[in-house]
Parts: structure tokens; C-alpha cells; sequence
């Protein structure tokens, strides 16, 4: 007789799943602001209403779609008490900061206020949990309020309905801020569900610099991540935005980010993902101001099984704007990267400088790649390009590494950073660049 | 509603005047009678009345792609379709009846004057045997066949049968099963091993009221060695009453053999023109479509090669003008399932006025492949600021033996180009035409020269009219 073995690692539906009413039910009647709850409410509905993507679905082309249910999971803030969260993972972050939020399993573990300075000119640096207490004005007005709607909508919603904790950056008018600002988000425990939220809005002519990571802490597994990260640049604002996605190989996370921009913001982001065995990244840029300048870098390194899902989507609704996005996959074992990008550019957005680009490597002969660069241009005095490239390592330059005595697998290795140093040389500080080298490299000697 | 009693099949060739009498066609709307009907008027063997009811299964089973296609598809009243015309039948008008601007542009583009009286709907069909009966003879003479669809199933079924669906089934979409289900017309062409055939073959040697009907079944087998280029098509508009084409060609090279097949679109404004065209590639053979869309109000259309054999070769050169009212959705597929395969596409797209010009593309290596490469590259040109075009690529590569590279670029015509050629004493519109014919010049040199000089001068014609 075949015995199957009994490891299912999602137990049956509970009372305690995030996807059952009783759950919502618990969860919404602590949400305070009254706007918020009817909010949460909706959203719920929203994502009972929406159905699950398909094979089928347009804008799930290529994508793995049976791994994304998110049945079987229970909220990461319902269990506060994991033991596994008393040590949080302590990644060297150990810089000057304008100000720290440590969270993990959606509620606050550590917290550093930014300078007392910055804080009398107005600046609020507060986690969101604190902030629908004291800034309800302000989150009425930015939070849970777009999406990037790139075919996640669901999850979207999911998030909108259980979000409750993160990191609120409000920078006032004029203000300048040099050192960034650093939250890292955790989760820890088995078949837990977070929804980090991140918000940050900078007003006129002011300058901010973020960063934020997203881990594991160890001995956790099966993760869901419905994340969202919300960046609102008012006119002449600069916002410098990093990210380092490193959940755990088991984790299937979905990362929502919208940017939007107005009149001359510059705006600039920079992803790195490494974990996940799923992830769906969807950036949406909106250009709704004059004179605007947005751009967009990602470098991942799937590895394993691990798919890599980016989507994105740059808006130009205004004229004289450039947005730029260049996206870098090096893909090892049996790894699969989808990138579907559009530039669209409204009728009115004439003077338009808009790029794209998609750079795959592919390192075996199992990783596969699959790129979706589009275009719809409305307006005729434009200047838009996209291309995508899909290739291997150069043999002669593998050669020529090796007749200088490398081994093959250093020199393999130094091509491929070679191949990323394009999108790291983008980051300012130095820490930070050295961290991503550091990060990349461990999982490229892991392989 | 349907009269299959009265069929006289040999109507004397002037007499095409019928316009209220309908009683030889298929009537309108599309059922199992209209597919018997026709299959019985064409007095086809029973495997292809077979074929023909499944695929119209399969096509009433279908949904139209509106998830990612133009939702314009949606306004086609399948019912309202005349889907097949007997022998001979066809509607027709008076000279006098053809609009000016249309005489005009005849006379303009230098249309022999027989094919314009075609061309304009005035007669239904035209002697073209006569005239051509030199190339006839020459190739007969080398064992090539050159005859319409329904002559060639009844009378080579052994060299036609083995490769007649096979390259586009009749499910690949709904509408190669809506053409599969009601196909009538269209050239079946046979290129003996080693024969290589020194002329272009044109859909012209042979015209009859069939010949370019609504649903064009063409299959093109070069055997071994063998090399064929064939035409279809022309520049000078050509004005139809039905509104809804659907054509599939199927191309077989097999090794060592060359198939270049050059279309130039040019329906009026109010045709659907919804082909499906595939060739598959053996051993170090090589497809090469020209593809050149100028008419109707939606074409959608996506070339493309199925590269099965090793060393084989598949190339797609596209070039697209929409203006007003027009959407030129077109691209290319090529699927790569043998190593050393390589392919290249490039398109190029003009859209005037409101139009708007898309492309499509799909370029697929699988894996365990080896020296694969793929070069894709579109360009857009936007003459007004109320033009538009779009780019939607799909690009998977699996493996580290392959390499692609895909590029789009969106421009204008720049101010300091039309300043400069205004300096020598152009007008404008003389100035923006040489613009955009230096923007396609390129793929227009692959054309036949005839073809070529149409060309220009129907791009000149374009550009008059989009200025100011």
C-alpha cells in the first residue's frame, strides 16, 4: 500500500485564515478612524468579488498562477507573540540614519525618531499604526489610495483590507534631508500572511532618501507578502527610494509600488530582489506634471525554481517628462523572469522622453526568459524606445578571464557582476552599494 | 434561403449584371447549410466537407480575442456576411458610379487600364490568361503547379492533401477556423525538387472571380531545393462591398528550399482583414515574407515561421500605413524548435492622421536549443500629433545556447528635416513624403521594382493629403 506522506504544509481552511470573514471581521473592528474601516470593508469585498488569475489572464501571461492562492494562511499580527520574532534579523544596518522602523509581523519592534529639527519644520516619520492614531488627516488622503493595477488587484485588496501597520514619511516644503530614512520589514512563523505598507510623500522642492529590506527572520517558512510602497513627489520634490527583497525561497510575495509624480519631481528607484519562490512586482510610474524625471532599476538573480514576475508601467500624462527604466535579470538553475513593461504616452504629453530596457542572462540551460516590452504612443513628438535583450555569457570574454588564470566559476561570476554594476553604480552611497555586492555574491556562491 | 438548382457555371464572361439576384450565392449569415452549400457547389470530396464542418465548430466555439485584440473586432455582425459568391457572381457597378477621387488615384499610381476597371468593382472578372499565357506555359514546362484551391484539391490531392492545414490547423485561431470552414479561392502552388523559378508568381496569372474573394485558402510547397517568390495583392486600392476578409496562407519549404512571399494590402476602408499566415522552415531552408499594409480598417495579421528544421532561416520584413479610421495591427511570428535557427524581423509602421499602427510579435526558443538568434526591430513614424502606434512583443527564451535582441523606436519627422528640404525649393508636403519614403526606402528595395514605384508614389499621395 503507497502511503502518502502527511506534510501538507497549509493546513485546511480555520477560522483563523485570512481568507474566511471571521478573520476580517476580528481584524476590522480594531481599525480606529471610522473612514478607515468603511475602507477596509470595501476592499474586502473587493477581494472576495475579484477572481483569482488564470493561465489565461492577459496580464498574467507566462506567469505560474497555481501557487498564488492565498488559502492556508493566517495573519502575521495575529501572532506577535511567535517566539521566533524575539530576535529580529539583524542585518547590518548599523549607519547613520535620519530615522529607523524595524517591524515585524506588521507590528513595531523598534523605533528611531528622526531629528527633533526635522521634526519641528514638520516632518513625520511615524509607523502607520501610529500615524491612524495621530496623522489621520494625512493617511485619509494618501493611504490604501492607489494601485499599481497591473493584473494584482486582488491581492491589492487583500492588502487594503488587512493592511494596519508600516512606515508613514511625510518630508514639509523646502526641506532637505541627507542621511535616509531605513525601515526593515520581517516575518517570522509558519503560513503567516504580512502586508507591509509603505507611504512616503514629498511636498514642494524637498529631498528624502529611503530605504527599506524585506527578510524572513530564520526559522520561519511558507510566507505570504501583499507589500505596497506608495511614493507621492510633489512639484520640485527629489525622492530616492531602494529596496532589498529578500524574503525567504519559500515565500510567495507580491510587491505593489506607484509612483507619482508632478511638476519637475525627480524621482528615482532602485529594487533588488533575491528571495521568493514567487514574486510579482508591479511598479506603476505616473507622470502627471511637467518637467518630471522618474527612473526606474531593478537587478534580480533568481535562482532554484524561483520566478520573478515584474510588470510595469510608465504613464506620461504631462509634456516635457522623461522616464527611464532599466531592468537587469541574471538567471541561474531552473529560474524564470517574466518582464512586461508599457510606456504609454497620452495625447498631450508631447516633448516625451521615455525608455525601457530588459537585459537577461541567462546562466543554464534550464533559467528561462520572457519579455513583453510594449509601447502605445498617443502623441507624435516623442521620443520613445524600448529593447530586450536575452543572451549568455560572452565565450570570449569567459576566455579571455581564463587564459588570466581565473576559474571558470570566479570568472563566470565576475561577468555577471559585471553585467549588474550598470544598475548598483546608481546607488550614492557607498554602504549600501557594498551590501548589495555582498548580498549578490552570497547568492550567486550559494548556487 | 438557399438555392443550389439553377447553377450555370458558364455565364459569358461580359455579362456580370445580377445586382438584386442573389439566387447563386450562399445568402447571408453562416450555418451547416451555407458550409454544405458551398462544399456541394464546389463539388469537393466528402474529407473536405468534413474538414469544413469541424471548423465551423470550432469557430462558433471560439470567443474573439478581444482580451488583447482591437475591440473593433466586436462590431462584425457575423450574420450580416455574405460568405460565399458562386462562379462568376459577383456585384458589380458602372464606371460612372466609381467615386472621382478614386479614378484619380489609378491614374495616379499608372494602373493598367483593364485592372483598374477590376480594381473599382466595375467588372467582376477580367481575362488575365491571355495575357500571361508566356508564364504559363514556361512553367508548366518545369512541372510547377500553379492552380486555385478547389482545382487543386480535386486534381493533385497527393501532393496538396499532405500539407493542407497542417502548417495552421484549424483551431490555431477563430479565424483560420472561420476560414477553414468557408475558404474558396486562393493559389495552391507546387515547386518541383531543384526547380527554381525565375519569374515572380502573381496572384494576377490567374484572376477570376474567385481569385480574390474573402476567404483565400493559399499553399505553397517548394520541395527540395526548390526556390519560388509569389505576389498578392497590389497598391491601387481595391474597392469591395464585403467587409470581412479572412485569408490563410500556409507555406511548406522543404530542405534546402526558398519561399519569399510579397503582399501588398491595400483593401478599402471599411474591410476587416483578419489573415493567418505561417510557413514552416525544414533543413537550412528559408521563409521570407514582405509584407506591406496600406488599406482596410482593421487588418491584423502576424506572419510568421515555424523554424523546424536545423540551419533553417525565417525573416519578416512589415511595412504599415494607417491613417485616418485605419488600425494596422501587424507583426510577426517566429518559433524556433531546431538549433542554428535564426531570424530576423523588421518593421516599420507610418501612422497619418488619426491612425494608429500596432505591433505584434512573438519570437519563442524553447529549451535544449543551440545557436539560436532572433533580431527584431520596429520602428514608428507619427506624421500628426493626433497619430498613434503601440509595440506589444512577447520574447521567451529558455536556455543559455541562444541569444535575441529586440529594439522599437517611436520618432517623428524632425522640423530640420522639412526646414532643409523647404530651403531647396520643396513644398512641404513634397518634403514630409521624401521624409517618410527614406524612412521605409530600406524595405522598400526588397520589393519587385514595380511594386516599389507603386509605392512611392502612393506614399506621396498620403502625405499630400496629411499636411496642413
Amino acid at each position: 500500500m503507497i502511503r502518502t506522506p502527511n506534510i501538507d504544509p497549509k493546513p485546511v481552511e480555520n477560522e483563523r485564515d485570512i481568507q474566511s470573514d471571521s478573520t476580517f471581521r476580528e481584524h476590522v473592528k480594531n481599525a480606529i478612524p471610522l473612514w478607515l474601516r468603511e475602507l477596509k470593508k470595501s476592499n474586502w469585498a473587493n477581494f472576495k468579488k475579484l477572481p483569482l488569475p488564470t493561465k489565461k489572464t492577459e496580464s498574467w501571461r507566462f506567469a505560474k498562477t497555481d501557487d498564488l492562492s492565498p488559502k492556508g494562511y493566517s495573519l502575521a499580527s495575529d501572532n506577535r507573540s511567535d517566539p521566533s520574532n524575539a530576535t529580529p534579523p539583524s542585518e547590518d544596518l548599523s549607519i547613520n540614519s535620519s530615522g529607523k522602523i524595524e517591524l515585524s509581523n506588521d507590528s513595531t519592534l523598534n523605533f528611531i525618531e528622526a531629528h527633533r529639527d526635522f521634526l519641528k519644520k514638520g516632518l513625520i516619520w511615524m509607523t502607520l499604526e501610529d500615524a491612524q492614531r495621530h496623522h489621520s488627516d494625512i493617511l485619509q488622503e494618501y493611504f490604501l489610495k492607489v494601485g499599481p493595477n497591473l493584473g494584482s488587484e486582488k491581492y491589492q485588496a487583500l492588502h487594503a483590507a488587512f493592511a494596519q501597520n508600516g512606515t508613514l514619511l511625510y518630508v514639509p516644503p523646502g526641506l532637505e534631508v541627507k542621511l535616509p530614512f531605513i525601515t526593515s520589514n520581517s516575518i517570522g512563523g509558519q503560513n503567516l500572511a504580512g502586508f507591509p505598507c509603505t507611504l512616503i510623500i514629498a511636498d514642494t522642492n524637498s529631498h528624502v532618501d529611503f530605504e527599506e529590506t524585506f527578510q524572513n527572520s530564520p526559522g520561519s517558512s511558507s510566507s505570504l507578502v501583499c507589500a505596497t510602497a506608495s511614493i507621492f513627489a510633489r512639484q520640485g520634490s527629489r525622492v530616492f527610494y531602494k529596496a532589498i527583497q529578500d524574503w525567504g525561497m519559500d515565500t510567495v510575495s507580491f510587491h505593489l509600488n506607484s509612483v507619482i509624480a508632478d511638476r519637475d519631481a525627480e524621482v528615482k528607484t532602485v529594487t533588488l530582489n533575491l528571495g521568493s519562490s514567487h514574486t510579482r512586482n508591479e511598479q506603476h510610474t505616473r507622470i502627471v506634471g511637467e518637467g518630471c524625471n522618474v527612473e526606474n532599476y531593478s537587478i534580480s538573480v533568481p535562482t532554484g525554481k524561483q520566478e520573478l514576475d515584474q510588470r510595469t508601467l510608465q504613464s506620461h500624462c504631462a509634456p516635457n517628462s522623461r522616464s527611464n527604466l532599466l531592468f537587469k535579470n541574471a538567471l541561474g538553475d531552473n529560474s524564470r523572469s517574466i518582464f512586461s513593461g508599457l510606456i504609454k504616452v497620452d495625447k498631450n504629453a508631447q516633448q516625451t522622453d521615455a525608455y525601457q530596457t530588459n537585459r537577461n542572462l541567462l546562466l543554464s540551460s534550464g533559467a528561462e526568459a520572457n519579455a513583453l516590452p510594449g509601447l502605445e504612443i498617443l502623441a507624435n513628438d516623442v521620443r520613445c524606445s524600448h529593447g530586450a535583450t536575452t543572451g549568455k555569457i560572452d565565450e570570449e570574454q569567459l576566455y579571455y578571464l581564463r587564459t588570466r588564470g581565473i576559474r571558470k566559476s570566479l570568472a563566470k561570476q565576475l561577468l555577471v557582476f559585471g553585467f549588474l554594476e550598470e544598475i548598483i553604480t546608481k546607488i550614492e552611497r557607498e554602504e549600501l552599494r557594498n551590501q548589495l555586492r555582498e548580498l549578490i555574491r552570497r547568492k550567486l556562491q550559494d548556487q | 434561403m438557399v438555392s443550389t438548382k439553377t447553377l450555370d457555371i458558364d455565364r459569358d464572361k461580359g455579362d456580370f449584371r445580377y445586382a438584386e439576384d442573389y439566387s447563386f450565392d450562399a445568402g447571408h449569415g453562416l450555418n451547416e447549410k451555407t458550409v454544405n452549400y458551398i462544399s456541394e457547389v464546389k463539388e469537393e470530396e466528402d474529407w473536405i466537407r468534413k474538414f469544413r464542418l469541424k471548423a465551423l465548430k470550432v469557430f462558433e466555439n471560439k470567443p474573439l480575442p478581444t482580451h488583447w485584440a482591437s475591440q473593433d473586432l466586436s462590431s462584425i455582425d457575423f450574420d450580416k456576411i455574405r460568405y460565399y459568391l458562386a462562379k462568376g457572381q459577383q456585384p458589380s457597378r458602372s464606371w460612372d458610379e466609381v467615386p472621382g477621387d478614386v479614378k484619380e488615384t489609378f491614374e495616379r499610381l499608372g494602373i493598367p487600364e483593364q485592372e483598374r476597371r477590376f480594381l473599382a468593382g466595375v467588372e467582376a472578372q477580367f481575362d488575365s490568361e491571355a495575357a500571361y499565357s508566356n508564364v504559363k506555359d514556361q512553367l508548366a514546362e518545369e512541372g510547377v503547379i500553379f492552380v486555385g484551391s478547389t482545382e487543386a484539391l480535386r486534381e493533385y490531392p497527393d501532393i496538396f492533401r499532405k500539407y493542407f492545414g497542417r502548417v495552421i490547423p484549424v483551431g490555431d485561431n477563430k479565424f483560420s477556423a472561420l476560414n477553414s470552414a468557408v475558404f474558396s479561392g486562393g493559389s495552391f502552388i507546387y515547386v518541383p525538387p531543384g526547380v527554381k523559378v525565375s519569374q515572380p508568381l502573381q496572384a494576377y496569372f490567374r484572376i477570376n472571380a474567385e481569385n480574390f474573394g474573402q476567404f483565400e485558402r493559399t499553399l505553397i510547397i517548394a520541395d527540395e531545393g526548390a526556390e519560388v517568390t509569389y505576389m498578392e495583392g497590389c497598391t491601387a486600392p481595391k474597392f469591395e462591398t464585403t467587409t470581412l476578409h479572412s485569408a490563410v496562407v500556409e507555406l511548406v519549404a522543404l530542405p534546402g528550399a526558398k519561399i519569399q512571399y510579397i503582399t501588398v494590402q491595400n483593401w478599402s476602408n471599411n474591410v476587416f482583414n483578419l489573415v493567418t499566415k505561417r510557413g514552416l522552415a525544414l533543413d537550412e531552408a528559408e521563409i521570407k515574407w514582405i509584407d506591406c499594409n496600406i488599406g482596410s480598417r482593421l487588418t491584423m495579421k502576424y506572419p510568421g515561421v515555424v523554424l523546424k528544421g536545423r540551419k533553417s532561416r525565417g525573416e519578416v520584413l512589415s511595412i504599415a500605413l494607417a491613417g485616418d479610421g485605419q488600425h494596422q495591427d501587424t507583426g510577426a511570428k517566429m518559433t524556433h524548435v531546431a538549433d542554428e535557427t535564426t531570424s530576423n524581423i523588421v518593421a516599420k509602421s507610418i501612422s497619418v492622421g488619426e491612425g494608429r499602427s500596432s505591433y505584434r510579435g512573438v519570437v519563442e526558443m524553447p529549451k535544449h536549443l543551440r545557436n539560436c538568434r532572433n533580431n527584431t526591430e520596429c520602428d514608428a513614424l507619427l506624421i500628426n500629433s493626433n497619430s498613434r502606434t503601440d509595440t506589444y512583443p512577447a520574447i521567451t527564451v529558455r536556455g543559455d545556447g541562444n541569444s535575441v535582441q529586440h529594439e522599437a523606436s517611436v520618432s517623428k519627422v524632425s522640423a530640420e528635416q522639412i526646414f532643409y528640404m523647404r530651403q531647396r525649393g520643396l513644398s512641404e508636403g513634397e518634403a514630409m513624403s521624401l521624409a517618410v519614403n527614406g524612412f521605409v526606402n530600406d524595405l522598400v528595395r526588397e520589393f519587385p521594382l514595380e511594386y516599389s514605384v507603386e509605392l512611392k508614389r502612393l506614399i506621396d499621395m498620403e502625405m499630400e493629403d496629411s499636411i496642413g
